[in-house]
């Protein structure tokens, strides 16, 4: 009885008609529509043309050395990068204790304060940058590279306790009694016990803020002073005409990208294999 | 025996007014293996934590060797505890997992790879160190649970519901091994079990738990022969509990239910209604209409039904009264060459003054109402 049914599925699934092939049709356009405009870009990186156009000419390197070469471009991205890391930093100072006062300690007010840390990352980012702008200049703190990154700490920090949030509820409190009742002091359960069972969550969710902190644009343009990051550089660039030099800096952005990304799922997935949460069957 | 650690009236009381342990006094005595014993929600598991440090009374004290640990933090406690379900660490291996309590504690790091090595020797799992709880069998986590909450030699070893998480087979042979293990180590070991079996293969002395209070406490003999309150008489292996009238007959005290009318003790000094408790398998099969001797009285009953488990078999005996008597008798040779009686028969039996106690109706009452609700 068994081995028919199974055999019947088998044969049922063989044949390509029509709905297949249009599904898997479906499936390439929708891929196409997905990563058309990078491949683009990452072709026209080589592409020996000054102007962004086709036909394809000769092959070249060419492009990237300008970008690397480009004092301005490069200033423009390590602009970037500091501020992706120190808004990363303000985010998991903030949100960390933050998602632990959520997971283990009831306040007065504590509803209403989870739903206002969380609010930012729903506001536009020109409502921030725009009431941040407001904010700085009345207090009289001029505009300057740590403008940009308080505004992007702002709007991310709920980014990080949304995540570790959500981890610590799925974290098995015994193992903190565990340790404690081996003699460990609560720094040391938080250092030996807890860190290491949020870390992914951590590291995941700082990942996303430094993303979403490298290519901002909104808040940055209220709050930046004279320093550019460089999504405001390729903006202002871009007004003047684009170059195959800002298709260079975006093909190597793309694999920066995708291999942080990488890097992350491997040590997401590397936890979850040796050493995923230990459930005795019943 | 000296006691190691002193309960004195101990309270503990939720949020919602919920009276989890209520007035709890307890002498536990260096060495032993006790058991607390009860239902869930009896308050069992709370008084472990509150030994534990993990819940801290609202009223009375814990006394350690005589010293006072009531608000101490567990890490400042010798006690350590074997969690349900084990509660290992999941990032680490076994072998860190063990050897924490060592780390903690600041011993370095080649004293401590040798204790984990004797360690992992002792629950029979050697070369298994650099595996992480989730390679492991449920079994195999068990012990390293019990190396790790034995490896820092705690005044005391807490085992809250140790073989909830194991299957039959394993469960039957991890207690005798649990058991081996307290007698070689020494420590004294408190357990949390619901499983009534488990306490008596178990324990030194068992605590009958009910409603947050102790109900009896004593030896796992001590409590299934001569239980004090018809809780325990219930909650510790089968028992019948037969509403009878309670009368005089000539010198004698009676027990009378339906057709079946059985001698007491003669201080047994009441009359009313009762209720009679008898074990089943204090109930012997007699051949019909013989005296039974040695003082023991008989009646006979219709059988009602019979249910055969391997090595016994369970037989409910009509005798008019409110309920069956259930009576369990060994599949012995002696049984099996008299032949078994079948649906319909009338069989005689045979039960002794001693093996007879009479609980209060209300009591019993209550409680199977009580029984009813959960």
């Amino acid at each position: 009885m068994a081995t028919v049914t199974l055999h019947d599925a088998g044969t049922r699934k063989k044949p390509i008609d029509a709905g297949t092939t249009g599904l898997g049709v479906a499936a390439l356009c929708v891929l196409a529509f997905l990563y058309t405009p990078i491949a683009t870009l990452i072709v026209f990186s080589f592409n020996s043309n000054s102007i962004t156009r086709l036909p394809l000419e000769d092959f070249t390197f060419d492009w990237y050395t300008r970008a690397l070469g480009n004092p301005d471009l490069m200033t423009a991205v390590w602009n970037s990068v500091f501020v992706g890391v120190s808004a990363v930093m303000i985010c998991l100072a903030i949100g960390i204790p933050t998602a632990l006062a959520l997971d283990r300690h009831d306040f007065p007010g504590k509803t209403v304060f989870r739903r206002l840390v969380i609010l930012p990352i729903t506001l536009p980012g020109l409502i921030t940058g725009v009431s941040m702008l407001t904010f700085f200049r009345s207090v009289g703190v001029d505009l300057s590279i740590w403008t940009v990154i308080i505004g992007h700490g702002t709007a991310l920090t709920a980014i990080v306790v949304t995540n570790v949030f959500a981890r610590l509820q799925r974290f098995d409190r015994r193992i903190e009694e565990a340790s404690a009742d081996l003699g460990a002091r609560p720094w040391q359960t938080f250092r030996h016990v807890t860190l290491p069972n949020i870390r992914s969550a951590i590291i995941g969710s700082s990942l996303i803020s430094f993303t979403l902190s490298f290519d901002e644009i909104p808040v940055t343009f209220f709050l930046t002073g004279r320093d550019n990051t460089l999504p405001m550089y390729i903006w202002s660039v871009i007004r003047r005409g684009i170059t195959p030099e800002i298709n260079a800096v975006g093909t190597i952005i793309v694999i920066v990208s995708i291999t942080l990304i990488l890097i992350s799922v491997f040590m997401m997935h590397r936890e979850n294999d040796r050493a995923g949460p230990v459930r005795p069957a019943r | 025996m000296t006691s190691i650690l002193e309960l004195h009236h101990l309270s503990k009381i939720f949020r919602g007014g919920v009276v989890a342990v209520d007035d709890l006094s307890l002498d536990i005595r260096e060495g032993e293996f006790l058991t607390m014993l009860g239902p869930s929600g009896c308050g069992k598991t709370t008084t472990l934590r509150m030994i534990g440090g993990f819940e801290y009374p609202d009223a009375g004290s814990v006394m350690l060797d005589g010293r006072d640990i009531t608000n101490d933090p567990p890490y400042s406690r010798p006690v350590n505890m074997m969690f349900q379900d084990f509660a290992l660490f999941p990032h680490m291996t076994a072998e860190e997992n063990i050897g924490y309590g060592l780390k903690i504690a600041g011993v370095g790091k080649t004293p401590t790879a040798e204790r984990v090595r004797a360690m992992l020797d002792m629950i029979e799992l050697p070369g298994m160190g650099a595996r992480f709880p989730s390679e492991l069998s449920v079994g195999q986590q068990q012990r390293v649970a019990l190396a790790r909450a034995l490896v820092n030699n705690p005044r005391i070893l807490l085992l809250d519901e140790p073989m909830s998480a194991l299957d039959a087979k394993l469960k039957e042979s991890m207690q005798v091994e649990l058991r081996h293990i307290h007698d070689r180590v020494g420590i004294t070991f408190v357990m949390v079990t619901h499983d009534q079996t488990e306490a008596m293969i178990m324990s030194d002395r068992i605590m009958v738990m009910h409603a947050g209070r102790i109900e009896q406490i004593g030896t796992p003999t001590d409590l299934y022969d001569h239980p004090r309150t018809a809780y325990v008489a219930e909650f510790l292996g089968a028992s019948n509990m037969i509403p009878a009238t309670i009368r005089r007959d000539g010198g004698d005290v009676v027990a009378c239910a339906g057709s079946m009318t059985v001698r007491l003790d003669r201080n047994t000094g009441d009359s009313g209604t009762r209720s009679l408790f008898m074990r089943p398998e204090k109930i012997r099969l007699v051949p019909r209409e013989s005296e039974a001797g040695d003082g023991s009285s008989t009646f006979s009953g219709t059988v009602k039904e019979l249910f055969f488990s391997g090595n016994m078999v369970r037989i409910d005996l009509d005798v008019g009264a409110e309920r069956p008597v259930i009576v369990h008798r060994q599949l012995d040779t002696e049984l099996a060459a008299a032949g078994l009686p079948g649906v319909g028969d009338i069989v005689t039996c045979a039960v002794n003054p001693e093996a007879l106690k009479l609980f209060d109706t209300a009591e019993v009452a209550a409680m199977k109402a009580e029984e009813a609700a959960a």
